[in-house]
């Protein structure tokens, strides 16, 4: 029975260089005497460290804890002392540093106890989803998007669910090797995630460069089908060799013919997709009770000696894994996390190994010639006719360059999965994977700006609102208070006002007339001028009573 | 003849009522203008453009009284997003406002020196520092804007401006260089030696 596949638009057939770590036995690491553990491993919020420095961790202790709701917890790699949560230089391709907690190895790796759930059948898809969650799984692909999240439909249905091994990259194999080593362990993870999922369908979607893959996954599957019935419906579809056929869009295309929208996720067509390496650490957690601690890295090159799988305790430090692996430090050209298209440079030997870090690339320096100096576009198209988003890389690459963020997303930018075709292709070497970085980070940049802004607009107006609540409640205060002073004044002012009216009774009631001095007293010139006084006051009195009246008119 | 003032003044009638209607039923509340132009905003509330914030300057930009260059945290790109929201042309930057700052900081006190005189706390335009009388105050650096208006009120100076480290998270790839360092010497000796041709030509003329 060959299943109907689908191809999807672009894509291009590259050099895989991948017998060179395949054709070895992938092998166990030696448990490093430090590891670096970043808080943040995953796509989502951070975790919250929860543990002191000089404190004594066992392997498989939670060290930090979920924040949100995308999030995933951190688990110590190795048994020994914390010896601090600081920041750390991480793999990232900025080079900088991130809180990370640091344990020094005891050398034992005593593990803590671990609950197993033999019988997953009989959970609660709620259930084994938080063990999943509680196991610290992320994606491990290379997003790294916490796949408890992913395994909760929300009420969806779920028709499909896939099991990336594509592994279309050049150079990496690790996927390979766990399909060639582990097919029994992805196929009973995948089966606890279908549980989970209530998925109908099950498929496995594997590039045809890996026949052994196809044939330990075939043969597992086989075997498994005698003891339980729902491994014998889990397909194993083979898909030609095309990069990037591994990208989740393009496979979910690929097996399904089914198109996840723009700006939109795989559930929204009915499919999950999750990496094999994920099921097996999903298997662990399950079974075993086991958490995330460790993952298999490819470490390959003409620079490492002997290209192998390797399964490596999370948090080892680059250069600890490859002190031993590689020549000649002197003679390698750069280390690479990731593979040749999608990877970046490492800056710092000591970043750790993180649950995103499927392979080490070491090219010998020789082996790298610089990059030729690009030229102007010429627009031939090429990079159109290998984009697998079926977006118009030239398009996008002159708004980049113009900085027209609008226009970039016009076009559809957050569709590029950074695949690195157009780059491949373009005759004039232009760096465009780099251009349409730069215009992704810059839009997350202004959304964020914005956000702080909105915040910043709203407290603003908020205290505009109380200083002006508070101005009005003052206002009000002391209006209040004026008003209890008038009001003594109106009392003082009768006060006065009846004391005179009570003055002015008593002088009527004497009929006393105002005299300054006795008249006998005085000489007769002095008495009539008294007189002339006299008189003068009278008429005086009169102008007065008529100036009042004509001011009592005035009001 | 008369038909034809009927239908007319009918008409006109009908129309004059439809209009009324439509200005009661869709009146706009306030100035749409004005906040549009507060959205482009940063809001910083720094009073550099000489308001007291953001908002009093987007009402007078609207009010046609400010420039539309007066914002330095906003810098070029506030500029040119006033200027394609108005129809303006963009100008550079007004230095009497200030310079366009290149990493964005936050303030902070030093909480050894603070004597919690609440002068901060009283100028801060976002609320964003706490502190009582005669109590430490600081900064609650997420909701800082960095407007720098706590810093002269401060008696005893001890308010400082720091730059906001740059996290993986909010870290951004630079942009790609167009041309490596050996073709950008080539193509400034290209341009030298057009340039020289060209003044010979004008000293040929």
């Amino acid at each position: 029975m060959t299943a109907r596949l689908w191809r999807f638009p672009g894509g291009l057939e590259l050099p895989g260089h991948k017998t060179e770590s395949c054709e070895r036995e992938s092998g166990t690491a030696t448990l490093p005497a430090e590891v670096v553990l970043p808080l943040q491993q995953h796509i989502g919020a951070p975790a919250e460290a929860e543990v002191e420095p000089g404190q004594y961790v066992r392997t498989g202790e939670r060290i930090a804890r979920a924040r949100d709701f995308v999030s995933a917890p951190v688990h110590a790699s190795v048994s020994g002392t914390v010896q601090a949560v600081e920041d750390r230089p991480i793999a990232h391709p900025s080079g900088l540093s991130a809180p990370c907690v640091v344990i020094a190895s005891d050398g034992t790796d005593s593990w803590t106890e671990l609950t197993p759930t033999p019988d997953y059948t009989a959970e609660a898809a709620s259930d084994l989803r938080n063990r999943i969650r509680e196991a610290g799984i992320v994606g491990l692909g290379g997003a790294g998007f916490p796949s408890a999240v992913k395994l909760n439909p929300g009420g969806r249905p779920v028709e499909t669910l896939i099991l990336n091994g594509a592994e279309c990259e050049p150079y990496i194999t690790c996927d390979d090797r766990l399909m060639q080593e582990e097919p029994a362990r992805i196929l009973r993870g995948m089966l606890i995630m279908r549980h989970a999922l209530q998925a109908q369908r099950c498929i496995i979607g594997v590039e045809d460069n890996k026949p052994a893959a196809i044939a330990a996954l075939t043969a597992a599957r086989d075997e498994l089908a005698g003891t339980d019935p729902a491994a014998a419906a889990v397909e194993i579809t083979t898909v030609p060799t095309r990069y990037p056929a591994g990208g989740e869009k393009q496979l979910i295309y690929t097996l399904t013919g089914k198109e996840v929208p723009s700006d939109g996720l795989p559930i929204q067509v009915g499919v999950v997709c999750h990496n094999v390496g994920t099921a097996t650490a999903v298997e662990r957690a399950i079974s075993e009770g086991r958490p995330l601690v460790d993952r298999l890295v490819t470490v390959t090159g003409s620079a490492v000696a002997e290209p192998r799988v390797w399964r490596v305790r999370l948090g080892t430090p680059v250069g600890d894994l490859l002190e031993e692996r590689v020549r000649d430090w002197g003679e390698i050209g750069e280390i690479i996390v990731g593979g040749p298209m999608m990877g970046f440079r490492l800056f710092h030997h000591e970043a750790p190994v993180a649950k995103t870090s499927n392979c080490l690339l070491v090219p010998a320096a020789e082996e790298l010639t610089p990059a030729p100096d690009p030229m102007p576009c010429i627009r031939c198209g090429a990079c159109q006719e290998v984009c697998p988003a079926r977006l118009l890389p030239q398009q996008l690459y002159w708004h980049a360059r113009d900085k027209d963020f609008d226009k970039v997303q016009d076009y559809n930018l957050f569709d590029c999965i950074e695949c690195g075709c157009c780059a491949y292709v373009c005759p004039s070497h232009l760096p465009l994977v780099q251009y349409y970085r730069f215009a992704k980070t810059e839009i997350w940049a202004a959304e964020r700006e914005k956000k702080k802004s909105d915040i910043a607009r709203a407290r603003y107006e908020f205290r505009n609102e109380r200083l002006e609540r508070e101005k009005a409640e003052k206002a009000a205060r002391q209006a209040e208070k004026k008003k209890q002073v008038n009001k003594g004044d109106d009392q003082k002012k009768a006060a006065i006002e009846a004391a005179r009216k009570r003055a002015q009774q008593k002088k009527e009631e004497q009929g006393v007339q105002p005299k300054n001095t006795d008249e006998s007293e005085l000489t007769e010139e002095q008495q009539r001028k008294v007189a002339e006084a006299e008189a003068r006051r009278g008429e005086g009195t009169g102008e007065e009573t008529d100036t009042g009246d004509t001011a009592g008119k005035g009001e | 003849m008369l038909a034809a003032i009927l239908a007319l003044a009918g008409l006109a009638l009908a129309f004059g009522l439809l209009l009324g209607y439509a200005s009661i039923r869709f009146k706009v509340e306030g100035d749409p203008v004005v906040d549009q132009i507060d959205a482009i905003l940063p809001q910083t509330q720094c009073g550099q453009c000489g308001y007291p914030g953001c908002r009093p300057y987007a009402q007078a930009i609207a009010a046609g009284e400010a420039d539309i260059n007066q914002c330095p945290p906003g810098g070029e790109q506030t500029i040119q997003q006033l200027a394609d929201l108005l129809g303006r042309e963009p100008k550079p930057l007004n230095p009497e406002h200030g310079e366009e700052e290149e990493t964005p900081e936050v303030a902070i006190i030093d909480e050894n020196i603070c004597i919690g005189c609440t002068l901060c706390v009283q100028a801060c335009p976002v609320d964003a520092i706490v502190g009582a009388a005669k109590q430490m105050h600081t900064v609650i650096e997420a909701e800082c804007t960095g407007c720098e208006l706590c810093i002269e009120p401060c008696p005893v100076d001890c308010i400082y401006m720091v730059p906001v480290p740059d996290t993986p998270q909010t870290w951004r790839w630079p942009f790609p260089e167009l041309y490596s360092e050996d073709a950008r010497r080539g193509l400034a000796q290209v341009e030298r030696e057009e340039a020289d041709e060209a003044t010979e030509a004008t000293h040929d003329r």
